[in-house]
């Protein structure tokens, strides 16, 4: 096995007395799909926070290929080579859908600072490309604003791999949106994942999503790490099990006695 | 200075207050309940104190008559608050928010000369207070009963706003909609009465603060621009949408006033300095410590999310320059059509420098999303510094014009890197209180800027004498700013701007550091207005502290609107619109201000995009038809 492209360790935070993360440990490695799963209030999304730089931690680390990237701004992170994609899409909504493309890929070239060349004519045809790979290349004159949310999703998608990322962090890519469409995106982001070599951690509450496409899932409960494993062994786990019963969400009828 | 002194001074800070807490925690209620930045709240207060003035005179001097008036003002004053809400903001609620500013604007004009006409230019003394007319005497010190009962009041009136906030339902519903005004309307609330409500009492509070002064303070029509800014300070300060915030201001700000010119002047490390003088910018400088240090104020919070009104703002495309220079062509002929004209040079010179300083302010408000009240500081600082370097310097003219840009560029850095930490309303307030400082630097430093007389002699050299040549330099120079400043907005950096107003968390998460290319265009605005400040300055010959002043500021800010802020060629269709009307309006009429409000009213009432923007959309509509 490779070494980690990401790498927690002991990751903790607490909100008051809640300890919303509690010593969570996990690596991603390059093509793989790690699924982060766990009820409403686990800490997923603190800890996604932590790994992108919106929040600080408390205690623990956070390498990003052998890198310590704990407390670096977000800003930071993306330059390292971290894409992303967010749980409510945001996307620049007064610019095309290629201008959006555009954008990340100025960035990552360190050309913000030009005051006289004109950006819409810049890096178009890579844009173009990426656009493409996301089946959005039809629509790249149309503004983001007037996009469907699932488009948007695609946007965000192609502006996630404008730098090249060597991680892509997902924050439920496929809510809000209807279930065949997230079959669909989650398996472009998966095939994009495996075709570039990318590492992904993804959080998700449609578990059909995750047993089609996770390599590994990891389940959070109360802020603690409670499993992790290949899916199957993740389905069969009796701690998982108790934490997901009368939910319904993982298991469907097949809910075992 | 002695114990007795400090208290004096004191007092006299905590009677001063009282008055600013009114008119700040009426201002803090309407803008916390309906996010509207009122800016007549000062002509109200200024409207307050005449009504009372007229009322004692009605009813007579006794202690009746004269607490009849501060009640029948107070009244008044509310009345008309909901009047106006009513008759015009009601009607722009889903306009941008600018517009509503724009509005409220156009009411600052259209009360200033109401009030000329009803009571006239000259200063009004009020009576004394009936039965308060005495001093105390407190430490071998004579205080006016007065003040001490204004300094009652104030807190007896913030706990009669704090029951009404917290025991009833009105209160309840106020503080509702501070939090979350969707969500009151989703819950079945009349908005609509709610906010005539607010508007009611937020304007009865500014009206009962102006009556309140009527024996301290003459009647003048100078008050309503001098409080807005006092109680823009005192509310943000106190935080805003926060009343025991905005009492907590303006006591600190009273008092910290007071006791500068209880002060006077100084040494300080061998530095004579004059604590009096700084009372006209101390305020300002309390707000700008207070906001570096706690950007939503002492009490405030950061603002609710605001939803979005699902309104989609493209920029249009880039104005071409072949399409433009031949109208650039044209305007330079017009000397030669007219070659008599005088009139007309000047103006044609004046429309085409606030057209750059238009378009200067419109880069940061439109795509950059950073609205300035206080874009005259750089204007003002250039016109100063080009005047200065040639007359004291004794730099040639075009040596002056070429450097005062960076001037007003370097000023702009300083005050930008303060300003960039904050947005929004935030962010407005702060850069009217930078330019207030400037003003009353400009204002005070005789021995460098004139002070109160300006500056005179300012004229450009033998082959710039003629109007005609000067112009053309105008003509050309303004051209190619704003031509650069358009070109900057399609720039990657100019997207990038836009991309950090669009979606601050996306342009992080693509390794935009927004805040810093924030701080530069900032600089970059300033500098552009500071080349239009230069060029005007040797266009009349002469310049006064006006130029950094509130009313500077505040023309920049209706051109941009009028113009439009979502569209590129906006701001200069603004700049012609506003600096022709407002020289025809003030050729014709004594009372052109309030025709030029009405105007302003009127068009935002009929064009919520600008008057291009409109434009824009009309011709879209007409267009598929043909």
């Amino acid at each position: 096995m490779s070494a980690p492209v990401l790498e927690v360790a002991g990751l903790a935070k607490a909100f008051g007395g809640v300890r919303a993360v509690d010593d969570v440990s996990f690596t991603v490695v390059a093509g793989e799909l790690l699924a982060m799963i766990g009820p409403n209030g686990a800490g997923k999304s603190t800890c996604f926070n932590m790994l992108n730089g919106q929040l600080s931690a408390d205690a623990g680390a956070v390498r990003l290929l052998g890198r310590d990237v704990l407390g670096m701004k977000p800003r930071a992170i993306w330059r390292l080579g971290v894409g992303r994609t967010f749980q409510i899409t945001a996307t620049f909504t007064s610019m095309t859908v290629r201008e959006n493309v555009q954008m990340a890929l100025l960035s990552h070239r360190h050309g913000l600072g030009s005051l006289l060349s004109r950006a819409s004519a810049r890096h178009r045809n890579e844009a173009d490309a990426l656009l493409g790979r996301v089946g959005m290349r039809e629509q790249g004159d149309r503004v983001c604003g007037v996009l469907a949310y699932g488009d948007l999703k695609r946007v965000e998608l192609a502006v996630a791999l404008a730098n090249d990322p060597k991680l892509l962090l997902m924050d439920e890519p496929t809510a809000g949106m209807a279930p065949k469409e997230r079959i669909e995106l989650m398996a472009l982001a998966a095939s994009l994942a495996r075709e570039r070599e990318v590492a992904v951690l993804f959080t998700e509450h449609d578990m059909d999503v995750v047993f089609a496409h996770a390599d590994r899932i990891i389940v959070l409960d109360r802020g603690r790490l409670i499993a992790q494993g290949e899916p199957a062994a993740v389905r069969a786990d009796p701690q998982v099990q108790a934490v997901y019963l009368g939910s319904g969400a993982m298991f469907g009828h097949e809910v075992p006695a | 200075m002695s114990f007795a002194s400090i208290l004096a001074q004191l007092l006299n800070g905590l009677a001063g207050a009282s008055s600013l807490f009114m008119v700040a925690a009426g201002l803090s209620l309407i803008f916390g309940v309906t996010r509207v930045v009122n800016f007549a709240h000062g002509s109200l207060y200024m409207l307050g104190l005449y009504v009372a003035y007229s009322t004692v005179e009605f009813l007579g001097r006794t202690p009746l008559g004269f607490w009849g008036a501060i009640v029948v003002a107070t009244i008044v004053i509310g009345a008309l608050g909901a009047l106006i809400e009513i008759a015009i903001l009601r009607r722009i609620y889903r306009a941008p928010e600018l517009f509503q500013l724009l509005a409220t604007f156009a009411v600052v004009l259209v009360i200033k000369d109401v009030a000329l006409a009803i009571w006239g230019a000259e200063e009004l003394v009020g009576p004394r207070a009936p039965g308060l007319s005495r001093t105390v005497e407190i430490m071998g010190r004579r205080v006016p009963q007065y003040d001490l009962a204004l300094i009652v009041i104030a807190p007896l009136l913030l706990l009669g706003l704090w029951l009404a906030l917290t025991r009833t339902r009105w209160g309840a519903l106020v503080r509702a909609a501070t939090q979350d005004r969707e969500m009151v309307g989703a819950l079945g609330v009349d908005e609509r009465k709610l906010f005539t409500g607010v508007f009611f009492v937020g304007a009865a509070l500014a009206g009962l603060g102006g009556a309140l002064q009527l024996p301290r303070e003459p009647a003048n029509l100078g008050l309503d621009l001098a409080v807005i800014a006092d109680a823009f300070v005192v509310t943000v300060v106190g935080g805003l949408g926060s009343i025991p915030g905005a009492f907590i201001a303006a006591i600190l700000i009273g008092v910290v006033k007071a006791f500068c010119i209880a002060l006077g002047t100084q040494s300080v490390l061998g530095l004579e300095i004059s604590f009096s003088k700084l009372t006209l910018v101390v305020e300002f400088l309390v707000m700008a410590i207070v906001l570096v240090v706690r950007p939503y104020g002492l009490l405030g919070r950061p603002p609710a999310q605001q939803r979005a009104v699902g309104e989609i703002t493209t920029l249009p495309n880039m104005p071409d320059w072949r399409r433009w220079l031949p109208f650039v062509a044209l305007l330079a002929l017009i000397p030669f059509a007219a070659p008599d004209d005088r009139y007309l040079l000047v103006l044609l010179t004046d429309i085409a420098i606030l057209s750059l300083f238009a378009v200067s302010l419109h880069v940061l408000m439109g795509p950059s999303g950073m609205v300035s009240f206080g874009h005259a500081a750089y204007f003002g600082v250039a016109a100063y510094a080009a005047a200065i370097l040639m007359r004291k310097v004794q730099l040639p003219m075009e040596v002056a014009v070429a450097v005062a840009p960076f001037v007003a560029g370097a000023v702009a850095l300083v005050y930008g890197w303060f300003c960039v930490r904050l947005s929004g309303v935030y962010l407005a307030m702060l850069t009217l209180a930078f330019a207030q400082i400037t003003w009353s630097v400009i204002f005070q430093w005789d021995s460098l800027t004139g002070g109160s007389n300006g500056l005179t002699g300012v004229w450009p050299p033998a082959w710039l004498a003629d109007k005609r040549v000067y112009f053309w330099l105008t003509l050309v120079l303004c051209a190619l700013g704003i031509g650069l400043l358009w070109r900057m907005l399609f720039s990657p950096f100019g997207y990038a701007l836009r991309a950090g107003r669009d979606s601050p968390l996306r342009a992080e998460a693509i390794g935009i550091d927004v805040r810093r290319l924030q701080w530069f265009a900032f600089a970059l605005a300033g500098a552009f207005a500071g080349l239009g400040g230069a060029l005007f300055a040797f266009s009349k010959g002469s310049i006064s502290p006006e130029l950094a002043s509130i009313a500077q500021s505040t023309d920049a800010l209706v051109m941009v609107l009028l113009g439009g802020v979502e569209t590129i060629t906006g701001p200069i269709a603004g700049a012609a619109i506003f600096t022709w009307l407002k020289d025809e309006l003030a050729r014709r009429t004594e009372y052109w201000r309030s025709v030029f409000g009405l105007v302003i009213l009127a068009l935002v009432l009929l064009f919520p995009q600008g008057v291009v923007g409109g434009l824009a959309m009309l011709w879209r509509r007409v267009r598929p038809a043909s």
